[in-house]
């Protein structure tokens, strides 16, 4: 029962009123792309033990989406930060580091 | 025999008698009594039957550990099986029965089970019953059933009701002992908001009963001054009876409640559900049992419980009880005992010495005092009659034979653990106290990755009061600073303690007990499971302690092995040769003792199990025979009942009247939702796979959506209202998923795009008029123009009709002249009502879903969820003039373009018609001529939708066939369970009107 704090509204939700909506950051391939481009944006999901950064909807609250850094084993959370991203900001990335110094994510470290 | 004392408990109040009845025996106990302290008043010490041997069981603890004594309780709605006697607060009325016996508790059938013991060993279950094969389904599997479960399931609904209790804290105390008081007090003091719960019906715990001093006081008089001290502060909250069940992630915990009992009015139990910035466990410990021969029959208690019933309730187990320890704690039980004037013939202790304060006041009071010794064998059958005495360090040859009706035996106290591990907090093997403890270091974490739990006193493996009262003290102190309450505390309370000499670990009596012995040794007494049945897992190579837990089933009754888990893994480390810590414990799930369904429902039962979303007109529908189908969370009405026909018949009438002269359907749970803005139609385009922006406003366009793996996933029709507006009809179960999807889309791909998504399902009530009469019934309400030339088909206006403000759709899903005409929700059941005012000349009927569905399949309409199923996609469908080829881009066009997606040997949609009129089976499969690897066969189609037309008198169908619509007019076989294959032929899916005359006119 996880209790993530909605950056749009301001209130710490519980899970029961968040939606999980996978993995952040993704980029969509549209026509056009490659196979392997679409196959990876489609249904390659990573998986860590670790830092992860996913999307959550208030959705029983404000509606909004939003992108939560979380540690999959322990369920620390790092930060809320807003949808309307395509990377972790770099306040994001810090708080990781802080706490998680060896952290990696794909690219991003 | 166990009886009554004349010194009085401390909890019974015997001026208050309670009758209750135990296998229909009626009896008495006092106010304050548990059922097992009623019980043991009244002589009954026989409770049940163990599970696999049925081996008779008494009453083995006064607590939640219990594992013999479970009852069926109540009657008829009221009925609960598994109810512990031990927990189970005495109340008028109760009715108790023992459970697993047959035919009766005293004379048990299944009894020869123990004489065959050394047939069913560990593991039997997987042993036995392999070969031969056809007997495990005729013979072996229908006798475990029968003999299976404890106690009966209940028939028929819970007479109880039940509820939910939010709370958020900043400290939750679980345990009301004087660790968790002392916890509270400092917390509270504080400033904290404090929830304090004790799962008994008292405050205190075990001190209340030993009564140590605390604070120059008699630990009693503390109690009730703290007590009385935090219920006067207003930041606490107490709750007595009330279990903390679970400790969850990010500090959520659920607490059980049990409140009134015997069939009230008000709420049995309470759920709470907590949100707490710090919990303490202040559980307390849990007594070990001694691993000896017989020490499963009745009579044999753990020697805290034994003095628990003298002082508690004023009940003696036995007149004569050996008390048989390896720890100074026990001798305690062997004073109250003598203090109260019962006889203890000897305390067997198998330490090699006993020389503390607690064993000289034992001697001083005249017990005899056996060191190094063991009991080899407890006697009786039915209730203990005799021990016979060995020495511990022997292999069981007796010295002596004491008489007994009582064996009170300690192996040491466990912490209990379980809320401190249920998420996640890690314990280590203290040696010297023969414990697993909390490892405080590492504590479970919340989200800031801060530990959110602190254990307390015993259950951090403090064992004495002054240590109890200082860690409970601190740790309320610490909880308060983490929850940020920063008042001063003051003095904490200390304790005062005799000294105690160590335990010494016994994990079998005696040390080198013979098979014989260890096979009637008992570690888990409600399922049967052995001192020998853990070494031959041992043997067999069970190494981890979770296999090996499986395997002999110790620890999985539904005492979760209170009692006997640390004892199972001390027998199972020895004889892997391993230390304990290394053999670790089995996984600590909640709950920590079960908790009622009825609970975890609260009030979400009948009416409040789910909201139903009923239109404006659902009145109307229920009064005229309706009969209501589920679609998502409406209720829709199927087909509306006249007299006594059949439900096929109404749709039957229903068809017929509206393709003959005018229907009505209730469309208003079709989804509508506004897209506006300056890059709506943009937005629109990538929803859709047709294109939206180049709609003209005043025109309606036929959508389909499709996910980004190119599944069809909804359709509806969209209709432009303005430069910068469209309102798009979804079906009735996609209106919330497809609102949810269109804002998932604009928050976090296109967040850039100036587009504005309202789901506006409910503010309007829509109708369809539909027939050849549709346009007159309108015309004779009056209003707006709604003629063909001043309303097009595919068009739409907003214009009153009669006194309402309207906004007409001119589409059609049955083929017929149709309207979809939508008004203010608050105006629908008005509208409706005018409607077959006006309609009455023509025979107006309303229509269900059943009929919409029959109509739609006659024109070849497709159904999202019948054609559909999440693995179709539009090109399957024949629609590839519904896919936009001037657009770039839309969702789920990457995916399509697939090699698999683009195969022709995909199934495609075909009408399908039977060669003798009837009706498909739906989901029936169309039999291809060959045979698959497996040697069944294969398969070239299915169908998708089928129904009786009452237009055309025969049965009709669609369905996805491989290369449909290049086999026209060939007949394929489909599958018909229980009959021959049904022929049908391959036709064109629209089966009525096919040039579309009728909707146009």
């Amino acid at each position: 029962m996880l209790t993530l704090h909605c950056p749009y509204c301001g209130v710490d939700a519980d899970e029961t009123d968040l939606h999980a909506g996978g993995e952040a950051h993704l980029t969509r391939f549209g026509p056009g792309a490659s196979d392997d481009d679409f196959e990876g944006y489609l249904f390659t999901r990573k998986n860590p033990k670790g830092v992860h950064f996913e999307r959550w909807r208030h959705a029983y609250g404000c509606g909004k989406w939003f992108l939560a850094a979380r540690c999959t084993a322990t369920l620390e959370v790092f930060a809320t930060y807003s949808a309307q991203t395509v990377a972790p900001p770099a306040d994001v990335r810090a708080a990781i580091t802080a706490k998680r110094p060896d952290w990696s994510w794909g690219d991003l470290s | 025999m166990s009886t009554r004392l004349a010194s009085k408990g401390r909890l019974v109040d015997t001026s208050k008698a309670i009758s209750f009845s135990f296998n229909g025996k009626n009896l008495r106990g006092y106010a304050g009594d548990t059922l097992a302290s009623a019980l043991l008043a009244n002589d009954q010490m026989l409770v049940g039957r163990s599970f696999k041997y049925h081996r008779p069981r008494g009453i083995v603890s006064a607590g939640p550990e219990e594992p013999n004594a479970l009852m069926n309780m109540g009657e008829g709605a009221f009925f609960e099986p598994n109810q512990r006697a031990t927990t189970t607060l005495l109340f008028d009325g109760l009715k108790a029965e023992s459970q697993n016996h047959w035919p009766s508790l005293e004379f048990d059938v299944g009894a020869i089970n123990s004489k065959l013991s050394r047939f069913l060993p560990a593991g039997f279950y997987y042993k036995m019953f392999i070969y031969p094969r056809p007997f495990w389904k005729h013979v072996y599997e229908p006798i475990i059933r029968k003999s299976a479960g404890l106690g009966k399931a209940p028939i028929g609904r819970d007479g109880d009701t039940y509820e939910h209790f939010h709370a958020h804290v900043d400290v939750m105390v679980v345990g009301g002992g004087i660790a968790g008081l002392s916890s509270a007090l400092a917390a509270a003091r504080a400033g904290a908001r404090v929830l304090l719960t004790e799962q008994t019906a008292a405050w205190g715990g075990r001190a209340a009963v030993d009564e140590p001093q605390i604070d120059g006081m008699k630990a009693t008089a503390w109690i009730d001054q703290t007590v009385a001290e935090l219920a006067a502060m207003k930041n606490v909250t107490m709750r007595l009876n009330c279990m903390g069940a679970g400790v969850y992630d990010h500090g959520y915990i659920l607490a059980y409640e049990q409140l009134n009992e015997g069939g009230t009015d008000a709420p049995r139990h309470r759920l709470w559900r907590v949100r707490a910035k710090q919990v303490i466990t202040a559980t307390g410990a849990i007594e070990r049992p001694l691993s000896f021969s017989g020490n499963d029959l009745p009579g044999v208690l753990l020697a805290a419980a034994v003095r628990d019933y003298v002082v508690n309730f004023g009940v003696s187990i036995g007149d004569r009880t050996v008390v048989v320890t390896n720890n100074d704690d026990a001798y305690r039980t062997a004073l109250v005992l003598k203090k109260a004037g019962l006889s203890v013939p000897a305390i067997i202790d198998a330490r090699p010495d006993a020389d503390g304060p607690l064993a000289k006041a034992a001697r001083d009071a005249g017990i005899r005092v056996e060191t190094g010794k063991g009991i080899a064998e407890v006697k009786g059958g039915k209730r203990v009659t005799a021990v016979t005495i060995c020495g511990q360090a022997g292999e069981g040859a007796v010295v002596e034979t004491i008489e007994c009706d009582c064996v009170a035996m300690s192996g040491g106290w466990s912490p209990v653990v379980h809320l401190w591990s249920h998420c996640g907090g890690k314990l280590n093997w203290d040696a010297d106290q023969a414990m697993f403890r909390p490892d405080e270091q590492r504590p479970p974490t919340d989200g800031n990755g801060s530990g959110f739990v602190i254990p307390a006193g015993i259950a951090n493996g403090h064992l004495f009061t002054t240590d109890v009262l200082t860690n409970g003290f601190a740790a309320g102190q610490t909880a308060a600073t983490a929850a940020g309450a920063k008042g001063k505390v003051g003095k904490g309370p200390e304790g005062y303690d005799e000294a105690q000499e160590p335990i010494v670990p016994v994990w079998l009596m005696p040390q080198g007990a013979s098979h014989e012995l260890r096979s009637k040794a008992w570690l888990d007494f409600q399922n049967d499971v052995k001192v020998s049945d853990v070494q031959l897992a041992a043997q067999e190579g069970f190494e981890s302690v979770e296999h090996t837990k499986r395997y002999t089933t110790l620890g999985m009754a539904t005492d979760q092995g209170k009692l006997s888990n640390i004892n199972g893994l001390a027998v199972l480390s020895k004889a892997l040769n391993a230390d304990i810590p290394d053999v670790g414990t089995t996984t600590f799930r909640p709950p920590y003792t079960p908790i009622s369904m009825g609970a975890i429902t609260g009030a979400a039962r009948d009416e409040l199990f789910q909201p139903i979303r009923k239109t404006p007109m659902y009145d109307w529908h229920a009064e005229n025979g309706a009969d209501f189908e589920p679609v998502g969370q409406w209720r829709r009405p199927y087909a509306y009942i006249r007299g006594d026909e059949t439900v096929h018949d109404a749709v039957n009438r229903e068809v017929t009247q509206t393709r003959d002269s005018l229907g009505l359907l209730d469309a208003s749970t079709l989804g509508k939702i506004v897209v506006s803005g300056p890059d709506a139609g943009q937005f629109l385009d990538m929803m859709y796979t047709n294109l939206m922006s180049s709609l003209p406003v005043g025109k309606c366009r036929y959508g389909l959506m499709c996910t980004e793996n190119g599944f069809l996933m909804d359709d509806g029709v969209v209709a432009r209202i303005d430069d910068q507006t469209w309102l798009c009809h979804t079906t009735t179960g996609g209106a919330d998923s497809i609102h949810a999807w269109m804002e998932d889309w604009l928050q976090c791909e296109w967040w850039d795009w100036k587009v504005y998504v309202s789901n506006v399902t409910e503010q309007f009530a829509q109708v369809a008029v539909v027939g050849p009469n549709a346009r007159k019934v309108l015309e004779k309400l009056g209003g707006m123009d709604v003629s063909k030339d001043a309303l097009p088909f595919m068009q739409w206006r907003d214009g009153t009709l009669g006194d309402f403000k309207v906004r007409v759709y001119r589409i059609s899903f049955s083929g017929e002249l149709s309207y979809e005409v939508a008004v203010d929700a608050g105006q629908g059941r008005a509208f409706w009502d005018a409607l077959l005012d006006a309609g009455a000349e023509f025979d107006v009927m309303p229509y269900g879903t059943e009929a919409l569905h029959i109509m739609r399949a006659e024109k070849g309409f497709i159904m999202i969820g019948d054609e559909t199923d999440g693995t179709v996609i539009p090109q399957d469908l024949n629609m590839q003039w519904a896919l936009s080829k001037k657009k770039a881009d839309y969702l789920g066009k990457r995916a399509q373009e697939r090699s698999h997606m683009a195969d022709p040997n995909r199934w495609k949609l075909v009408g399908l018609e039977t060669l003798d009129g009837s009706v498909l089976p739906d989901g029936a499969y169309a039999i291809a001529d060959s045979i698959n690897e497996n040697g069944q066969e294969n398969t070239e189609g299915r169908v998708t939708s089928t129904y009786y037309s009452p237009t055309l008198k025969r049965g009709i169908a669609m369905g996805l066939v491989h290369k449909g619509p290049d086999r026209m007019g060939d007949t394929l076989r489909f599958t018909n369970i229980g009959g021959e294959p049904i022929e049908a032929k391959i036709v064109d899916q629209v089966f009525y009107d096919k040039a579309g005359e009728k909707q146009d006119v």
